[in-house]
């Protein structure tokens, strides 16, 4: 993986200084918190509900054991001993203080990490594939992509202050496991006809309070072309999107008034006149980082005790069923460590289970880690004979869960609990959700199934692409819950259609528990997942599920 | 018509801890709700927000939350302030864990 060098170094560290001036600066009232927010905002300091919280990148999801333990020591020194991993590949801490978070800036940086432009109207932290140079189905390892974006997107002199915030994500593979399609721009590694390496390159995808699934704004995009092409969408949104109101800001209002077409002759013409500037740098500067993420030296050792386990402990062979994901090497694994155990908050890490973490990797697994944007932590190069050692492990610290991919694997923002814009709670409701299913012993029956909650309506939690998205509002002072259905956020990205009213905070579990009685009343066979249910029948035998015509389901309606 | 004003306390969260505090009677920042200043009276309501702001040093965000009058004190009406008053439901973390 990417190794600092001395620019990014010398970079983070006066970068640092400077913050520290600033927060030293407002704390003595020579900047009031008018003049101070932005500038906290783009080092990832956000005034909450409760208390500070800092926001930490984790670039494209990737981190090695050392950069966990430091994410651990964090946690445990300026924090509460626990860090929360988001939809975005990052790592939030709940309760610094702010006379810290220059020291804990600091800490991270000795490790190469930052939290710089994790927040404002930036270029945000670049989201990739968790299962980058990994995955089976790969077509290149789009990390070097994202770390160029990286590079090139930090500090950005002309985009520090864009209409609004700004997301990237890039896959190298055709399952679009990095919800391209909902990103400012989405990236898709492919390869033309003859074979050359290049993008689709999306654009005007998003959530939020105006769901947009992404336009293909270039077909097909040669690698070499990237930067200056990045460039031209950004500027010509620069100065296209709309600052005169907040909520019609993003680059998919920009590209929905203005048409894709125009978008594109305007992003075309600027990219003309920058290709030329850029001068091939950029990619001395790629292939250099490319060197960097080589492919580990794969172990050559017997699967046998892997096997064996497999067959022995029938807890290890559900973990293992549930769990792993087949690895490009067959003597490999990827490993999806649960962040979910039911009950937990969903993303939640103590410092002592990341430590255990950054320890198998370490021992076990080339020393990589990932983040995935669905707040589970991923081990991407595991020979399979460690296997059981792993899962031995794990359990230890209540990490065994053998819960991907199924209905307690839920996404779900902080909501209520922590946030400052939420407009009811989101975690009780997952904890619920999966305590109940998990009571009921129903999780694997059900199979793959992906419930995905928000807080408020700009969808940290993805709502909109869940096969059940839950949508929490504040209707009349009291917690209301949106149920939408048939929401995709792969390759074949959609948007959930809402079923009908909300759900009051005591209603949400027994809604979805008829739901989802429903789909198991309904479904073809034990092979046929929920969405091909949804999309075989649609919307009309889940509603009726959800608004019985009784007392019960008059209250729901009320509400 | 405007709508009658409606019993409210003066909050915002301290600068250096971010922990959300309360601007009593005497002009101090609490961090119990149920030591707040009630206000009754909507010109005082601005005064104390205008106070508040004033001690930027100190506070951050200030405005004024709709409370009930109960035994025990002011509590709030909205879940949200109701929240701030206790801290998150998943841990017990914030308020709710300095207070036993």
């Amino acid at each position: 993986m990417y190794q600092y060098n001395s620019f990014d170094r010398d970079f983070l560290a006066e970068r640092n200084a400077q913050f520290r001036a600033q927060v030293e600066r407002r704390i003595d009232g020579s900047l009031t918190e008018d003049e101070f927010k932005p500038l906290r905002l783009m080092n990832g300091l956000y005034l909450q509900l409760h208390a500070y919280m800092l926001r930490v990148a984790i670039p494209y999801g990737t981190l090695n054991g050392g950069q966990m333990n430091v994410l651990a020591d964090v946690a445990d020194k300026w924090d509460k001993g626990y860090g929360h991993f988001t939809t975005r590949q990052n790592i939030q801490y709940n309760w610094p203080e702010l006379r810290d978070v220059p020291d804990m800036l600091d800490a991270l940086g000795e490790v190469g990490m930052h939290a710089i432009q994790t927040s404002g109207n930036t270029i945000r932290n670049v989201t990739s594939d968790h299962f980058a140079g990994a995955a089976a189905d790969e077509i290149e390892d789009p990390r070097p992509t994202a770390e160029l974006l990286r590079q090139w997107s930090t500090d950005h002199p002309e985009f520090q202050f864009l209409p609004r915030k700004f997301k990237i994500a890039v896959t190298g593979s055709p399952n679009d496991r990095a919800v391209t399609k909902a990103h400012d721009i989405g990236l898709r590694m492919i390869r033309n006809e003859a074979g050359e390496p290049g993008y689709e390159v999306i654009v005007g995808g998003g959530l939020g309070r105006t769901p947009m699934i992404g336009k293909v704004l270039r077909e097909f995009l040669p690698k070499a072309d990237l930067l200056p092409y990045a460039e031209a969408i950004v500027s010509v949104y620069n100065l296209l999107g709309r600052r005169d109101n907040k909520y019609k800001a993003r680059i998919k209002i920009t590209v929905h008034e203005n048409g894709i077409d125009t978008i594109r002759d305007l992003v075309e013409e600027r990219f003309a006149l920058l290709k030329p500037q850029f001068g091939g740098i950029d990619q001395e500067m790629l292939a250099g980082i490319e060197a960097q993420f080589a492919t580990p030296e794969w172990t050559q050792a017997s699967i046998a005790p892997f096997n064996a386990a497999y067959h022995e402990n029938p807890v290890f062979r559900s973990w293992v069923d549930t769990n792993i994901t087949k690895h490009r090497n067959d003597d490999y694994a990827i490993v999806s460590i649960s962040i979910k155990k039911q009950g937990k908050t969903p993303g939640d890490a103590t410092s002592e289970q990341m430590r255990v973490m950054a320890e198998i990797a370490r021992d076990y697994a080339h020393d990589e880690l990932r983040i995935s944007h669905e707040q589970n932590v991923i081990l991407p190069h595991v020979h399979k004979s460690h296997l059981p050692a792993i899962h031995a492990r794990l359990r230890e610290v209540e990490l065994a869960t053998a819960n991907i991919g199924l209905i307690s694997d839920i996404i779900a923002c902080p909501g209520m609990d922590y946030c400052a814009l939420a407009t009811a709670r989101s975690i009780p409701v997952a904890q619920q959700i999966a305590t109940r299913f998990d009571e009921l012993k129903l999780e694997h029956d059900i199979g793959e199934l992906k419930i995905k909650i928000s807080g408020c309506i700009n969808a940290c939690g993805h709502h909109h692409v869940g096969h059940i998205g839950i949508l929490g509002l504040d209707r009349a002072g009291v917690e209301n819950y949106q149920i939408t259905l048939g929401g995709d956020h792969t390759e074949t990205a959609a948007v959930g259609e809402r079923a009908g009213p909300g759900f009051a905070y005591d209603e949400i579990v027994p809604a979805i528990e008829r739901l989802i009685a429903a789909y198991l009343e309904l479904r073809s066979g034990e092979d046929e997942l929920f969405i091909e249910t949804y999309r075989r029948l649609g919307m009309a035998p889940f509603k009726a599920a959800l608004y019985p015509s009784n007392s019960e389901g008059v209250k729901a309606n009320a509400a | 018509m405007s709508k009658p004003f409606t019993p409210k306390v003066v909050t915002a969260n301290a600068l250096l801890e971010g922990d959300v505090i309360y601007l009593t009677a005497d002009d101090q920042w609490s961090r119990a709700i149920e030591d707040a200043e009630v206000i009754e009276d909507e010109a005082h309501g601005d005064l104390r927000v205008l106070f508040g702001q004033s001690q930027p040093n100190e506070v951050v965000g200030v405005y004024l939350a709709d409370v009930k009058m109960t035994e025990t004190g002011p509590e709030p009406v909205h879940f949200r302030e109701e929240f701030r008053t206790k801290g998150p439901s998943n841990y017990n973390h914030g308020k709710q864990a300095e207070l036993t």
